[in-house]
C-alpha cells in the first residue's frame, strides 16, 4: 500500500468526527426522549392536596376523554411563568387539565399557591415523594403530558407550556385524537 | 478607562499576532533575513500587549468596577482579595484571556531564550504560535469580550460560585492552562518541521523540554483538581471520569506518549512522523479540552443552542487549526523518513509499546467522552457514559503497560533480551506478588482489583528502584563508587526513574483509596461515638460562627485510637452570603496509612444531633505524593545539561542565515 | 453564570453535602448494600454526571428511597433497575448497556487495541522488509551526524 495513505488517515478521522460534531451541535440535549409516549399512563393514586378538595387524582381518572396532566410545584419558578397560560387554557375550555403537585415541603403550600395565582386544574393529586413523578419519568417541573381518551400518553412537553407550543403542537394533536376517538 | 485600555491592548495584540504569523513565515520561505527577524519583536510585543490587557482585567476586578459585565457576573465587593484575582479566570471570557496570555508568554519565551534555534525554524515556530493566537483573539473580540461594559452599572456583583472560592481551585486553572498551552510549543515545532520538511535529532531535542514543562504543569494541574474534589466535595471521591476531567486527561495521555516518542526520535532517528503526529494530536486534544469545557458542549450541548455564534466560531477554529495541521501532515508527513531500525524487544520497542497503549487509552477516553454527543447526532437516542465504562476500558489497558513499564528501562537500544531484565526484577516480582496476596487475604470482601493494583504499584516502584540500582551498579562495585555514580547520572535519567516511581506511588494510593475506603453515615448526638478502622470518633457538637463572606456551622470531633488522643477534627458547612449556596469543608487528618475524613450534614432534631459522614481513606495521600514525585522528576529532567546548553547547531546553511 | 458553573467542570459535582441520609437507609444491611450498589449505577437525571448515590438533588433522593422500597417489596436488583430504565430510558444507566446503539462505544476500544496491535506489527514488518524504503528526504549531513553522535555519546545514555 502506498505509504502516503497512512498519513491521510488522521485527517479523514478528524473530518468524520467534525461532521458528527456539526450535527450534534444543532441538537438540544436537554430534551430527554420520553419512554412513555405511546404507552398507557402509569398506575398512580394520589391523595388530594390539603386545603383544596378531597377528590385526589388517580390514573383511572384519565380514561374517557383527552386531557393534559401538568406537573407543578409551588417552589417551581418556571411553573409560575407557565401558570397564566394554563389559566387562559382553562378559560377557553379547550381541554381538561389535571395537576400533580410535586414535592411540596409544606403540605399547605400547593393549595395556597393555587388560591393566589388561580386554579386551572380539574383534579389535583399530591405527590410529595415523587412517586407519580418518577412513574411518569419526570425530570423537572413543569412537564405536561397529553393523554388520550384511552389513557395512553401521546406527547410530553418539557418546560413551560406556552401559546406557541399549544398552537403548533398540542392543539392539532388534541383535535386529531378527538377525531379518531369519535369515529 | 482601564477596561477600554485593556480592550484596545487586545486589539493591538491581534494585529501584532497577524503580523507575527505572516511576515516571518514568508521571510523564512524566501530567506529574507529582515522579515525573519520580525518574529522576535512581534512575539515579545504581543506578549506585553496581552499582559497589559490581562493586567487591566485584574485591575477592574480589584477595584470592583461594576460597569464591566464580567466583573458584575463574577465578583463581589465582599470577596477576599485572592478570590477577586482568581475570579478573573473563573469565567469564560477571563479564562480565554489567561489562555492567550500563556500562549503569548510561551511565544515570547521562545523569542528570548531560543537563541540557539536556527532562525528559519524559530521564525516558523513563532508564526505558527501566532496563528493560533489570532484565532483566539478573534474569538474573544467577537464573541467573548471580557471588557464589555454595562449601563447603568449595578451596585454590586453577583459573586463568584462559592465552590470556586478555594485556594486549590484558584490555582488549578492556571496550572492546567500552562499545561494545555505548553503543548502548543510542541505543536508549533511540529508544524514548523512539516513546513521545513525535516525532523532530526536536534529538532526532537528542542521539542522535548517544552513538552516536558507542559507535561509537568498539566500533571500538577490535574492533581490539584483531583485534590480539590477530594477535600471539597465531601465524600472523598477524587476522580469521576467526568467529561471535564477527561478533557484534561486526554492531552495528558497523548502528551505522555509524546514525551516518550520524542526520546526515540531524538536518540534513534526513527518514529519521526509519529512524533510529529502526536504533537499535533496532543495540542488538538488540549484545544478540544479547552473548548469542550468552555462551551459546555459535553455537559450540555444546550449551551450551543442558546449561543450559536460561539459554537460555530469554536467549530470553525478547531477545523482550521486541527484540520489544517492534519492536512499539512498528510501532505508533508511522508517526507519524514526514519533511519533507525529496532527490534520489538528493545528500548525503542518498549517506548513504542507505551505509545500504542497511551494513544489507545486516549482514543478510548475520547470515544467515551464524545459518544453521547455522537449518538445523539445520529439520532440514536440518549445514553450516559459514566465511570463504570471508563474503568472497564481503561484499567485493562493500563495493566499490561505498567507491567512493561518496569521492564522497559532495562532493555538496550536497537535489540535486546527480556530474560536478563526479568532476572534482575525477580525481587520486585516476588515482593509485588506477596503484597498482592497479603492485600487480597486482608480484604477478602473488597474488590480483587485493589490487590492487583497494589501489587502493580509495588512492582513498578521496585522496578524503578532496581533499575536505578543496576545503573549505579549497586552491590556490584564498592558502595562508595556506586554512590559516586549516583551523582553523575544524567538528570534526564533521574527524570525517568522519578517519573516511573511517582506513578507507582500514585497507583498505590489509588489502590488504597479506590478499593478499601471505609464509610460510616449516621446521626450523632453530642457525645456519641463511632468506631471506624480502629479509630474512635466522638462527636463534640456543632458551633456556629462567621467567616469573611459566609457563615459556618462547624462540627467538632475528637478522634482516639486505643484510648489515646489522635486529633481533633472540625468539619465545616458554609453558607455564602451572596449566593446562599452551601459548601462543605471536610475535616481531614492525613496520615501515611490513610486519611481520617469527617463531614457534617444537616441537623437532625433539636438535641444538637447532626448527620455525620466519617471515612477512612487508606493510603490516599500517596496518590498526591506520587504526582509530586512525577512533577519533580520532570523538573529535574528539565535541568538536564543537554536542555541547558541547548541542542546542537544544525548545518552551515542555517548558520549562514543566522550570521547574516 | 452558566459558564461559571461549567467552568472547570469538576463543578458539575457541585452538590457539596452528599447523598445518602441515615433516615433513608435500610436496617437490613445486606439490602442496604444492594441499594447502594444499584444507586451507584443510576444517573441522577437532573445532575450532570453524578449517580443518585452521590447526589443531593431532591429527585435523586426520592429515587434512592424508591430503590429501597422496591427492594424491600422483594424486587431483584435487575427488576429495580429495569423499572427506572422503563421510566427514564438507558440514559439513567451510568454503565451503558450492550446493545445496537452502544455497539460502537463498547466495540471501539476493542477496535483501537486491534488497530494498535496491527499498526505495531505492520511497523516491524515494514522495517524488516528493508525499510527505510527511501533515503531520508533531507538527511543529516556527515558533519551533522558526526556532531550529533558526539553529543549523544557524551550524554552516555
Amino acid at each position: 500500500m502506498n505509504r502516503r495513505v497512512f498519513f491521510l488517515i488522521p485527517l479523514v478521522v478528524f473530518l468524520i468526527l467534525t461532521g458528527y460534531f456539526a450535527v450534534g451541535l444543532t441538537k438540544d440535549p436537554k430534551r430527554l426522549p420520553s419512554m412513555l409516549e405511546g404507552k398507557p399512563v402509569p398506575d398512580f393514586d394520589l391523595k388530594p392536596i390539603k386545603g383544596r378538595d378531597n377528590k385526589g387524582f388517580a390514573s383511572t381518572d384519565l380514561k374517557g376523554s383527552v386531557a393534559l396532566v401538568n406537573i407543578f410545584g409551588s417552589w417551581c419558578v418556571a411553573c409560575r411563568a407557565e401558570h397564566p397560560f394554563l389559566m387562559d387554557l382553562k378559560e377557553s375550555g379547550a381541554v381538561t387539565i389535571h395537576g400533580i403537585d410535586w414535592r411540596e415541603e409544606d403540605p399547605d403550600a400547593g393549595a395556597a399557591w393555587l388560591k393566589k395565582h388561580g386554579d386551572p386544574y380539574a383534579l389535583v393529586g399530591d405527590d410529595p415523594k415523587s412517586r407519580a413523578a418518577i412513574a411518569f419519568g419526570v425530570t423537572g417541573a413543569p412537564e405536561t403530558f397529553l393523554v388520550d381518551a384511552k389513557g395512553v400518553i401521546r406527547h410530553k412537553i418539557v418546560g413551560p407550556l406556552d401559546k406557541k407550543i399549544w398552537e403548533n403542537t398540542v392543539k392539532p394533536m388534541i383535535e386529531r385524537l378527538r377525531k379518531v376517538g369519535a369515529s | 478607562m482601564t477596561a477600554e485600555l485593556g480592550h484596545f491592548a487586545l486589539i493591538l495584540a491581534l494585529f501584532m499576532s497577524i503580523l507575527q504569523s505572516t511576515v516571518p513565515l514568508v521571510g523564512a520561505q524566501r530567506r529574507h533575513c529582515s522579515w525573519i527577524a520580525l518574529a522576535q519583536p512581534t512575539a515579545i510585543l504581543q506578549f506585553l500587549l496581552v499582559a497589559l490587557a490581562f493586567g487591566c482585567l485584574v485591575h477592574v476586578y480589584l477595584i470592583s468596577d461594576f460597569s464591566v459585565v464580567n466583573v458584575v457576573s463574577n465578583s463581589h465587593t465582599d470577596k477576599p482579595l485572592i478570590y477577586k484575582i482568581s475570579g478573573v479566570w473563573g469565567n469564560h471570557e477571563g479564562s480565554l484571556l489567561l489562555w492567550v496570555l500563556i500562549l503569548s508568554m510561551f511565544g515570547a519565551a521562545v523569542a528570548v531564550f531560543g537563541g540557539n534555534l536556527p532562525p528559519t525554524l524559530k521564525a516558523r515556530v513563532l508564526a505558527v504560535q501566532a496563528m493560533v493566537a489570532v484565532g483566539f483573539y478573534l474569538f474573544m473580540l467577537f464573541t467573548s469580550n471580557p471588557f464589555e461594559r454595562i449601563f447603568p452599572p449595578p451596585l454590586n456583583g453577583q459573586g463568584l460560585n462559592p465552590l470556586l472560592q478555594d485556594p486549590g481551585l484558584a490555582f488549578h486553572p492556571p496550572m492546567l492552562y500552562l499545561g494545555y498551552v505548553g503543548f502548543s510549543m510542541a505543536f508549533s515545532f511540529a508544524i514548523a518541521a512539516l513546513i521545513e520538511g525535516r525532523v532530526d535529532a536536534a529538532w526532537a531535542r528542542w521539542v522535548r523540554p517544552w513538552t516536558l514543562a507542559a507535561w509537568c504543569f498539566l500533571t500538577a494541574g490535574i492533581a490539584l483538581g483531583s485534590w480539590w474534589a477530594y477535600y471539597e466535595l465531601g465524600w472523598g471521591g477524587w476522580w469521576f471520569w467526568d467529561p471535564v476531567e477527561n478533557a484534561s486527561f486526554m492531552p495528558w495521555l497523548a502528551g505522555t506518549a509524546l514525551l516518550h516518542s520524542a526520546t526515540v526520535a531524538e536518540k534513534r532517528d526513527t518514529l519521526k512522523g509519529w512524533t510529529v503526529l502526536l504533537a499535533i494530536i496532543t495540542f488538538s486534544l488540549s484545544l478540544l479540552g479547552t473548548f469542550l469545557v468552555r462551551s459546555g458542549v459535553l455537559t450540555s450541548v444546550h449551551a450551543f443552542a442558546t449561543d450559536p455564534t460561539r459554537g460555530v466560531f469554536i467549530l470553525v477554529l478547531l477545523i482550521i487549526v486541527i484540520g489544517g495541521s492534519l492536512a499539512l501532515y498528510a501532505w508533508r508527513g511522508p517526507q519524514l523518513t526514519s533511519t533507525g531500525l529496532f527490534q520489538p524487544v528493545s528500548r525503542e520497542g518498549a517506548l513504542l509499546f507505551n505509545n500504542l497503549v497511551m494513544t489507545t487509552a486516549a482514543a478510548a477516553v475520547l470515544l467515551g467522552t464524545l459518544y453521547p454527543l455522537l449518538l445523539d447526532a445520529l439520532g440514536g437516542g440518549k445514553v450516559s457514559v459514566g465511570a463504570p465504562f471508563f474503568n472497564a476500558v481503561f484499567i485493562p489497558l493500563m495493566i499490561p503497560m505498567i507491567v512493561a513499564m518496569a521492564i522497559g528501562p532495562f532493555l538496550h537500544w536497537k535489540r535486546s533480551d527480556v530474560t536478563p531484565a526479568l532476572l534482575r526484577l525477580r525481587l520486585a516480582f516476588g515482593a509485588a506478588l506477596l503484597t498482592g496476596l497479603l492485600a487480597f487475604i486482608a480484604h477478602q470482601d473488597g474488590p480483587v482489583l485493589g490487590a492487583i493494583a497494589l501489587a502493580l504499584g509495588v512492582w513498578l516502584a521496585l522496578g524503578a528502584v532496581t533499575e536505578l540500582a543496576s545503573r549505579i551498579r549497586l552491590f556490584q562495585i564498592p558502595l562508595g563508587d556506586a554512590l559516586r555514580r549516583v551523582t553523575r547520572l544524567p538528570r534526564a535519567s533521574w527524570g525517568m526513574t522519578l517519573g516511573h516511581l511517582g506513578l507507582a506511588v500514585s497507583i498505590i494510593g489509588m489502590a488504597g483509596a479506590g478499593a478499601w475506603t471505609v464509610e460510616s453515615i449516621q446521626v450523632m448526638k453530642p457525645g456519641d461515638r463511632v468506631m471506624i478502622s480502629g479509630y474512635e470518633f466522638t462527636f463534640d457538637g456543632a458551633k456556629d460562627s462567621t467567616g469573611p463572606n459566609y457563615s459556618v456551622v462547624a462540627g467538632n470531633f475528637t478522634v482516639r485510637r486505643n484510648g489515646e488522643h489522635v486529633t481533633n477534627l472540625a468539619a465545616e458547612k458554609r453558607i455564602y452570603a451572596v449566593s446562599k449556596q452551601p459548601t462543605t469543608e471536610a475535616a481531614i487528618h492525613t496520615t501515611l496509612a490513610g486519611d481520617l475524613y469527617a463531614v457534617i450534614g444537616d441537623p437532625e432534631g433539636a438535641n444538637g444531633a447532626y448527620v455525620t459522614r466519617l471515612y477512612f481513606n487508606p493510603l490516599v495521600v500517596w496518590m498526591w505524593i506520587g504526582t509530586l514525585i512525577m512533577v519533580f522528576g520532570g523538573a529535574i529532567s528539565l535541568t538536564d545539561r543537554r536542555h541547558r546548553v541547548g541542542a546542537p547547531k544544525r548545518s552551515r546553511a542555517d548558520a549562514a542565515v543566522q550570521g547574516a | 453564570m452558566r459558564y461559571l458553573i461549567l467552568f472547570l467542570g469538576l463543578l458539575v459535582f457541585a452538590s457539596p453535602v452528599s447523598a445518602v441520609d441515615p433516615s433513608e437507609m435500610l436496617s437490613n444491611s445486606l439490602m442496604e448494600t444492594r441499594a447502594r450498589e444499584i444507586s451507584k449505577g443510576l444517573r441522577c437525571v437532573v445532575c450532570q454526571n453524578q449517580s443518585i448515590d452521590d447526589s443531593d438533588a431532591a429527585l435523586a433522593r426520592d429515587l434512592r428511597v424508591l430503590v429501597r422500597e422496591r427492594l424491600v417489596a422483594g424486587d431483584s436488583d435487575n427488576e429495580v433497575v429495569e423499572y427506572v430504565v422503563s421510566r427514564y430510558g438507558d440514559f439513567v444507566l451510568l454503565k451503558p448497556p450492550f446493545k445496537g446503539a452502544t455497539l460502537v462505544l463498547w466495540g471501539g476500544p476493542v477496535l483501537f487495541v486491534l488497530i494498535a496491535f496491527f499498526a505495531g506489527l505492520g511497523f516491524y514488518r515494514r522495517q524488516r522488509r528493508g525499510a527505510p524504503s527511501k533515503p531520508a528526504a533531507v538527511a543529516l549531513s556527515n558533519t551533522e551526524r558526526a556532531r550529533l553522535n558526539d553529543l549523544l555519546d557524551k550524554d552516555g545514555s
